[in-house]
């Protein structure tokens, strides 16, 4: 990639190419379906065929310059860097497990939905145009400038690699997930399949590696998403936008709610992992302490969405402050293109499930007829689905039928009996959202080792070669350790990606913040914010999740950024005003923040 | 720091400030009544639902958009943009 300038200029052709060539494969596999080819080669064709796109784009991608590992030469355009940053953020949860959260969860879910996107405005207003005139690599760059010294840098540094870590085991045991069930291996051998192929994609090329994969990747993620909402739609007679028309279909579950006794009939025994419905769909908590569930679960996201490091570093890839708040706003259409399709797969597929004037509606048969459907046998056999006829009546009640809500995305395809040539679909986007999220993951925690760690606080002396390869095999060994944690199933304990959110908030939010906003913010108080921060969080955590404390009002171990960010403020901003200002040199470099024009605060290679 | 300096951060605060109160309405308000909202109806839609489903989303996408434009604005009139 020598003509960097033409490889820029050149870039819709090439992407333009390439998702024309993925829907030239999507028909080849339909082709091949109707020739009698089996389900299971189709699923291995279509992940392999994605993840071996990938490594070569990383390949393709390699380099040995460091503001191209680290910053992807600062020029990456703001539209296609929205579409990386929406891929590096979308990952198998939002994918996978949003629409079965709905499902299963009815409008308390939605405040994910809601803090997903909201947050972005926190990005675009408050963080990365600042950061990105800053001219950091890290985010503990911009914390170990700013307040100076090495232990604000440490402590930033500490935050990060808590953040990341808990969110990156959950990727990688999703891409393992995913590898497993598409290639017939055992999932501890798929998780290191899909850390392979994540590291493919990130350590040769860093930064430049990850941004070109991830527009790959979210090319793939976006149109596996939303063929099958758009078909089955469709089928069902709602057109071909039924993210605008899926009222009607909203109203029609109030009254098959209604129908089935939903909320009423309580399972009469408990099935491990699996849920029966007993949330209504639409309708919202009456009391005030269903109000501020929502809104606490919603503001911890947002404050989480522009703390979370791997999201903040894809905007230094920008070739300015301008482009850079720009790409924010394109960041976020292209997550509003899979948000707001979500509640729409949610609730087609619930519709299909429950209405008894469909072919597909399950609830109200009798039992022997539903067992003895594909979709139903299929899962069941892998404990993802159960039915069981509490009462005896050889019917099946909204109350006998349990299911994990994660299956909703994967398993309607086949509910809605479209081609198996869907399904398989349906898993590459899957592999692509977990594997594009790893990849920043794992690079944000990587980069902050080799850059802050080891360059700035270790060897300050270190050549540009040797910092290369530190980097390079951190990754390897992050990856290797996110990797064996995932293969012991722990991320069951460990892996809530909520709690990603809640630390990065708690820890780095306000630091951040008024590192920007407000002059008199100094390295104590830094210091003090993001350790207090951080404590009071994971103390709250340990107590609510593993301790048996009863929560203060409501907030759970999902919210515990509730206690850690006031906490976090309170101690940043009493320790500040206890200890010196800051001197006037770093005055002025807030001041250099504040203003698109002008050199960046850091020289362009540090 | 210059007066031009100085206007360009007093605009730049406002602007944060007016895109704040916007993003607060529909992130917190409006899902806080979302049970009193559902008894409207929005495109066929109980207005509570939609407003978390896809409301709030639609006006966090326009707002992200104005306020790059509108941010855009003040640096250039202020004469602080980058250069081209």
């Amino acid at each position: 990639m020598k003509m960097q300038g033409s490889f820029v200029d050149n870039l819709p052709r090439i992407y333009g190419l390439y998702t024309g060539g993925f829907i030239i494969f999507i028909g080849i596999m339909a082709v091949l379906e109707q020739m009698g080819v089996g389900a299971d080669t189709i699923g291995i064709l279509f992940v392999a065929f994605t993840v071996v796109i990938y490594a070569a784009i990383g390949w393709l991608s390699r380099t040995m310059q460091v503001d191209a590992y680290y910053v992807a030469g600062r020029s990456v355009p703001p539209v296609f860097n929205g579409m990386a940053t929406a891929a590096d953020w979308m990952s198998g949860a939002s994918f996978v497990a949003m629409a079965g959260g709905i499902y299963m969860g009815g409008h308390a879910y939605l405040a994910f939905v809601v803090g997903w996107t909201g947050g972005y405005v926190l990005v675009a207003s408050l963080m990365a145009p600042y950061l990105r005139k800053f001219g950091c690599y890290t985010v503990p760059d911009f914390i170990g400038t700013r307040y100076g010294g090495n232990l604000a840098r440490f402590c930033a540094v500490l935050v990060l690699v808590v953040a990341s870590f808990t969110y990156v085991t959950a990727q990688i045991n999703a891409t393992g997930t995913i590898a497993s069930r598409a290639l017939h291996i055992p999932f501890e051998i798929g998780v290191w399949f899909g850390l392979l192929g994540i590291l493919l994609c990130s350590m040769l090329g860093g930064m430049r590696a990850v941004t070109w994969t991830q527009v790959a990747q979210y090319i793939v993620l976006i149109i596996a998403y939303l063929v099958p909402v758009i078909w089955m739609s469709n089928k069902q007679g709602f057109g071909v936008f039924p993210q605008l028309v899926y009222g009607d279909a909203v109203m029609r579950l109030g009254e098959l709610e209604t129908l089935h006794q939903v909320g009423v009939l309580k399972p009469a025994e408990a099935v491990p992992g699996l849920r029966a419905l007993t949330v209504p769909h639409a309708a919202a908590g009456t009391t005030m302490l269903d109000s501020w569930r929502f809104i606490t679960l919603t503001l911890c996201m947002m404050a989480g969405t522009a703390s979370l490091p791997h999201i903040l570093m894809r905007y230094f890839t920008t070739p300015s402050v301008k482009a850079a708040r720009q790409s924010v706003a394109w960041s976020l259409l292209f997550i509003f293109l899979l948000y707001f399709t979500a509640p729409a797969l949610a609730t087609f597929t619930k519709l299909q499930v429950l209405d008894p004037n469909l072919a597909t509606g399950i609830i109200g048969k009798s039992i022997a007829e539903v067992t003895a459907l594909d979709w139903i046998r299929n899962w069941s056999e892998v404990g993802f689905l159960k039915v069981v006829d509490s009462n005896g009546d050889g019917i099946l009640q909204i109350n006998e039928f349990f299911m994990r809500g994660d299956i909703v995305v994967l398993a309607t395809p086949e509910i809605a009996g479209l081609p198996y040539v869907i399904s398989g679909l349906v898993a590459a986007g899957g592999m692509a959202a977990a594997m594009s999220t790893a990849d920043g993951l794992l690079l944000a925690i990587a980069n902050a080792l080799s850059h802050d760690l080891y360059y700035k606080i270790i060897d300050p002396k270190a050549e540009t070669k040797t910092r290369l390869v530190v980097a390079r095999v951190l990754l390897i060994v992050i990856g290797a350790a996110g990797a064996l944690v995932a293969s012991l199933k722990l991320t069951s304990i460990l892996g809530a990606v909520a709690w990603a959110f809640d630390f990065a908030c708690s820890g780095l939010f306000f630091p951040l913040v008024l590192g920007v906003w407000w002059k008199r913010a100094n390295r104590q108080g830094a210091i003090a914010g993001m350790l207090a921060g951080l404590i009071a969080g994971t103390w709250y955590l340990y107590m609510v999740r593993f301790a048996g404390m009863e929560p203060w009002i409501g907030i759970d171990h999902l919210r515990f950024g509730i206690i850690g960010m006031p906490v976090s403020l309170v101690a940043m901003v009493a320790v500040s005003l206890m200890t010196a200002a800051p001197d006037k040199e770093t005055q002025d470099m807030v001041d250099a923040t504040r203003i698109p024009k002008g050199a960046s605060v850091l020289a362009s290679s540090h | 720091m210059n007066s031009d300096q100085a206007t360009h951060w007093r605009r730049t605060r406002n602007l944060m400030w007016v895109t704040l109160a916007i993003w607060f309405v529909f992130s917190f308000v409006v899902h806080w009544f979302a049970d009193a909202l559902n008894g409207a109806s929005f495109l066929g839609f109980p207005f509570g639902f939609y407003m978390a489903a896809q409301g709030s989303l639609v006006v966090f996408v326009v707002l992200i958009f104005w306020f790059a434009r509108t941010q855009d604005r003040i640096d250039r009139e202020c004469g602080m943009a980058e250069d081209e």
